[in-house]
């Protein structure tokens, strides 16, 4: 699981609505994948993600420290698009949890796969 | 050669012409019917036979994957001189003899060709000049023409089995030719012999009860009303003989005789479980017979009952395979001298026919008194649970039908869904191409993953309910997780565009469906776009049909199965080789033949089960899926306790609710924020994309 795509993933548990976002990352095994590098494509991601929640992401694996808000003009600072490639998109969570922040529940990251099925009480409305 | 049929979950893309075959297989049977007007006509004719062997040579590589060559060789594949034609062995021999020396004459069981190796090639040019379009008549007085092209080798691969079904045996020459005769005389067909006679005349046979008079009705007996007389005296000491020689352990106290004649048979059965003990023996007497046993998973082998023998169904052979009797005037059986009962081999070197005389059958079983604890449950009709699913009348009902019948099922087949899944359709890659660079896309439902990697300018997570079949997604490095299509973990607004292909058609009522277009919108930001699709009922639009039905193939997953030689039309198309087969999953079985008739008069609620490749008889259907191939990685192989016997391949239903026109458009107007942008038919699917308001 790469970190844009924790960046999208919010606990969809019963009731927990807004307040499910961002689940927390823990990780125990992260490998780097290297993946071409594309300044367009990254630059094009940066106003989708939400912020806080891959500062937080980032600081639980220790990741080189990624500035609390992109930088002024970032389409064409490639150091900063390059650093925000690495970490959005070679960081790859193969064993891990997510945390829903509000109800607690954990859901395993195996082989890279986050098991986000609940069960049905979790889910009935 | 193996062409690659591509099948996405609703449609196909590769195109199967049907339609000229089944012409010239109907033009067949009347060019068989008509007479020749002399030789007025003869250059017509002869043309005539020019496209009829051109055509006879396109179906044979289409269907049975037999590769004609235009230059001569030794062999010839014969055309309509096939056993399953009703042609034997000695009459096209002797017509092709006419043309030199015979080296080897290979006839396949129930085929309507043969295929000839001459000496030599000048014999087989001889053969090939003046046989084309040449009439004989065959063994029922029928003319039949033949029709040869040259193939580089004269080849059959070995199918079937080579074993009997466990449990069964059949002894030869178990009574003397007198006491065969005493049995026959025995039996008074002519009615007057009072109460205990309990003759009747079925469709297709006679049959007389003693000891237990057996309802036809509920396939049983009536266990507190014996008939009185018991059964006949001149039994008893044939009975005792195989108590004595270990053949039976029990005394049966029951004996059914039926009377076959020629064409006459028995619909594939097998005997009630609670009604009788594990041993049933029958002797047969008169003539031979050839009895077919099939596996409820359709492997199928037929046994040669000679005249005489005494055959003997236990265990596995007795409870789990059915036996039947297929109606019909000539069985094929092997050539040789030497053989005499037993299994008959696909030994096409040493295949003939067989007519069939009357057959008089003595069935001998024990009624049973306790109640059946077999180990074959799916077919006891005392263990098994007759509950088919039906259709759901609350949320939780259609939860449970969705787990069994869709979650359950793709799991259990993830990996050979997976390799048949593995073109896109052209409509959703072009969707997915006009997105703009940087989109964020979910694919909601992704199965294997197909669409995750089309367009290396998004950034695409793939979701789907099934475990299985997103391991193969990460396998092929896409972002991929685990969820229910109801709930997915994805925060909402944050997808640019979204897909479900295939995937709102496994919801079991129309509430769900529509919640789960609901859960789609939500993840769309304000103007994203959804691209949804969903089987149709409608497998023929404007006139057209869609490739799905298009690809219809009756049967062609039953290669080893009997069938009466009626017409070549059913033949050829009951006989297709595993070489010609597509999506495996739309292969039939013949226990799906059955059931479109079942299906229409079912009068509750219960899902009927959809014949692959025919049109929808009702919106809410069980569609089969023939499980085939790597089962080590989807399951675990289960040790086969039988050798030599194949790993059958297991069947699975999975649920699906067949939109109709208009359908899909009425789900999304319910969802509320959403407008439709476009709604379209593709190939049997019905289509709409949507766009977040």
């Amino acid at each position: 699981m790469k970190l844009l795509t924790h960046n999208l993933l919010s606990s969809h548990v019963r009731g927990v609505g807004t307040r499910g976002f961002p689940l927390r990352l823990q990780a125990t095994e992260v490998r780097i994948n290297p993946v071409e590098f594309n300044p367009d494509f990254v630059a094009r991601m940066i106003p989708k993600v939400e912020w806080a929640a891959l500062v937080q992401a980032a600081d639980t694996l220790n990741l080189a420290e990624v500035p609390k808000e992109p930088t002024e003009g970032y389409e064409h600072d490639e150091t900063f698009l390059r650093k925000m490639h690495h970490v959005l998109l070679e960081v790859d969570v193969l064993e891990g949890t997510l945390q829903c922040p509000e109800s607690g529940r954990l859901f395993p990251i195996s082989r890279g796969i986050p098991n986000m099925l609940l069960n049905d009480e979790e889910t009935e409305t | 050669m193996a062409r690659s049929f591509q099948l996405p979950m609703c449609s196909v893309w590769a195109d199967s012409d049907r339609e000229g075959c089944s012409l010239w297989v109907g033009e067949i049977i009347i060019t068989m019917n008509i007479n020749h007007k002399g030789v007025l006509k003869l250059t017509k004719m002869e043309k005539k036979f020019l496209r009829k062997q051109s055509k006879a040579r396109h179906v044979l590589l289409k269907h049975e994957g037999i590769q004609a060559v235009s230059y001569p060789t030794q062999s010839l594949v014969v055309a309509n001189g096939g056993l399953g034609n009703g042609v034997s062995r000695k009459q096209l021999l002797l017509t092709l003899e006419k043309c030199g020396p015979v080296e080897a004459l290979l006839m396949p069981p129930n085929k309507p060709y043969a295929f000839v190796i001459f000496q030599t090639i000048e014999d087989s040019k001889k053969a090939y000049s003046t046989l084309n379009g040449k009439e004989i008549i065959d063994d029922l007085g029928q003319k039949i023409f033949l029709y040869l092209n040259f193939v580089e080798k004269a080849q059959w691969k070995k199918l079937g089995l080579e074993a009997l079904p466990p449990g069964l045996l059949v002894v030869e020459e178990i009574i003397s030719s007198e006491e065969e005769e005493m049995l026959l005389e025995s039996v008074n067909w002519t009615g007057n012999t009072g109460d205990q006679n309990f003759q009747r005349s079925l469709k297709h046979r006679r049959v007389k009860h003693f000891g237990y008079e057996f309802h036809y009705e509920n396939n049983t007996v009536d266990k507190d009303k014996p008939l009185p007389g018991g059964l006949p005296e001149i039994c008893s000491s044939i009975l005792e003989k195989l108590l004595k020689e270990g053949y039976i352990k029990h005394k049966p106290d029951q004996l059914t005789i039926n009377q076959y004649e020629p064409g006459h048979g028995i619909p594939a059965h097998i005997d009630t479980h609670s009604a009788f003990e594990d041993e049933i023996i029958s002797l047969s007497l008169g003539s031979a017979i050839v009895m077919d046993f099939k596996h409820p998973e359709g492997a199928t082998v037929q046994v040669m009952l000679p005249r005489r023998s005494l055959l003997v169904m236990t265990g596995e052979s007795r409870y789990l395979w059915t036996h039947g009797i297929t109606p019909r005037k000539f069985d094929t059986v092997q050539a040789s001298e030497q053989f005499k009962g037993g299994i008959i081999t696909s030994d096409v070197g040493d295949l003939t026919l067989n007519r069939r005389g009357m057959r008089t059958s003595f069935t001998f079983r024990k009624v049973r008194r306790t109640p059946c604890n077999c180990s074959y449950s799916s077919v006891c009709d005392r263990q098994r649970k007759a509950t088919p699913p039906s259709l759901p009348e609350s949320s939780k009902e259609a939860l449970e039908l969705e787990q069994k019948h869709v979650h359950h099922v793709y799991d259990e087949i993830a990996s050979h869904f997976s390799s048949t899944r593995y073109s896109p359709w052209p409509r959703i890659v072009e969707f997915l191409r006009a997105l703009p660079t940087g989109s964020i896309v979910a694919d909601i439902g992704c199965g294997n993953g197909k669409y995750l990697g089309i367009n290396k300018e998004l950034y695409m997570i793939g979701c789907d309910r099934s475990r299985n079949l997103v391991d193969i997604c990460r396998e092929r490095q896409f972002q991929a997780l685990v969820c229910d299509a109801l709930a997915v973990p994805v925060r909402s607004g944050s997808c640019d565009a979204c897909i479900s292909i295939a995937v709102i058609h496994h919801f079991a009522t129309a509430e769900r469906r529509v919640e789960a277009l609901q859960e789609l919108a939500r993840l769309l930001r304000p103007g994203g776009q959804a691209l949804v699709y969903v089987w149709a009922l409608e497998q023929e639009h404007k006139n057209q049909k869609s490739k799905y039905l298009r690809g219809n193939r009756v049967n062609q997953g039953d290669k080893d199965e009997l069938s009466s030689a009626t017409s070549m039309k059913e033949l050829l198309v009951n006989h297709m080789p595993e070489g010609a087969s597509e999506d495996p999953a739309l292969s039939l079985h013949s226990s799906n033949n059955t059931k479109e008739e079942e299906s229409r008069k079912v009068p509750n609620s219960e899902l009927p089960i959809h014949t692959n490749r025919t049109c929808f008889n009702s919106q809410d259907v069980l569609v089969p899926w023939h499980l085939k191939g790597d089962r080590g990685k989807d399951k675990a192989v289960e040790p086969s306790g039988v050798a030599g016997y194949p790993d059958p391949s297991p069947v699975f239903h999975r649920y699906y609710h067949v939109f109709c026109d208009g359908e899909l458009e009425a789900s999304c107007q319910a969802v509320g924020d959403v407008s439709i942008l476009q709604s379209y038919y593709d190939q049997g699917n019905w289509c709409v994309v949507l766009q977040k308001i």
